[in-house]
């Protein structure tokens, strides 16, 4: 498995909004056993400055992992996602996702490279309110293992 | 700042329960037949629900939950959940690298289940004041 590195600095298109509801915030604080009342409460988190209840710090990974889905299914440059492990993950905040945000990823090939028969993709994610916001930037390397 | 060990038990319950709310149904994450035939020992945990866990000990850490401003990790073994009630456990540790003068405080963290490492270069910045 080898991508082509000439992909490096392509970016998509940017993704459809995405509507971070309430209790889609209290679900995946529940589902990481999170009990911080700004995760589930409004007014305990409009009591620490923010609109609604604010999103722990993993949580736009479940919009940015459905955005990069974009490159992931990019035929032109042929991941196969059956061989995907996850590598590294990052995250660099401007402020905390909120419930009520409307969200838009515009996702960018910032890394490939291939060794030891398999190959290495780091992807960054921008994401922003549909106004144009910056909220977080978002990192994943995927490493497609080779066929050994 | 205090940080003190946290540790989280994982059980396939709550593997079951972060696949529904994450929307990561990867097999290898609650199928073990799956997980086997791709040459893991057993269901493994979705790397996210481990970092979310390890972000669950730095907001605490901090003292707020808005309180991260950079959070990374790289994730070097899988972390093996056992078809039982127990489960196993995940221990997080940290130490203060660097608190700048605009008031953030930069974290080395270390993620441990049983007595091996699972993740490097997990690092965290978090404002610490104002």
């Amino acid at each position: 498995m080898s991508l082509d590195p000439s992909f490096v600095g392509r970016t998509y298109p940017p993704t459809a909004p995405y509507q971070v509801g309430r209790e889609k915030i209290r679900e995946f604080a529940t589902a990481i056993g999170a009990t911080e009342p700004a995760y589930h409460d409004s007014a305990a988190a409009r009591a620490l400055g923010h609109p609604d209840v604010v999103a722990p710090p993993t949580f736009p990974v479940l919009i940015t992992m459905a955005a990069s889905q974009q490159i992931v299914d990019d035929p032109a440059l042929g991941v196969d996602y059956s061989r995907v492990v996850h590598g590294d993950q990052r995250f660099a905040y401007t402020r905390p996702v909120v419930a009520g945000d409307e969200l838009v990823c515009v996702n960018t090939i910032e890394e490939i490279s291939n060794r030891g028969g398999h190959a290495f993709l780091t992807t960054r994610t921008d994401v922003t309110t549909s106004a144009g916001e910056p909220v977080v930037a978002v990192w994943s390397k995927l490493v497609v293992r080779g066929e050994s | 700042m205090e940080l003190s060990t946290r540790t989280f038990r994982v059980t396939r319950a709550d593997l079951v329960r972060y696949a529904g709310a994450s929307g990561d149904f990867n097999p290898i994450h609650w199928n073990d037949r799956t997980a086997t035939t791709v040459g893991l020992p057993g269901v493994i945990a979705h790397g996210m629900f481990t970092m979310a866990l390890v972000g669950r000990a730095v907001t605490e850490w901090a003292g707020a939950p808005d309180a991260v401003v950079e959070f990374g990790v790289r994730f070097t073994r899988p972390v093996v959940v056992p078809d039982d009630d127990e489960g196993t456990e995940i221990t997080v540790d940290a130490v203060v690298k660097e608190v700048t003068e605009a008031g953030l405080t930069r974290l080395d963290v270390t993620a441990r289940c049983g007595d091996e490492k699972i993740l490097s270069q997990a690092r965290a910045i978090v404002r610490t004041t104002g």
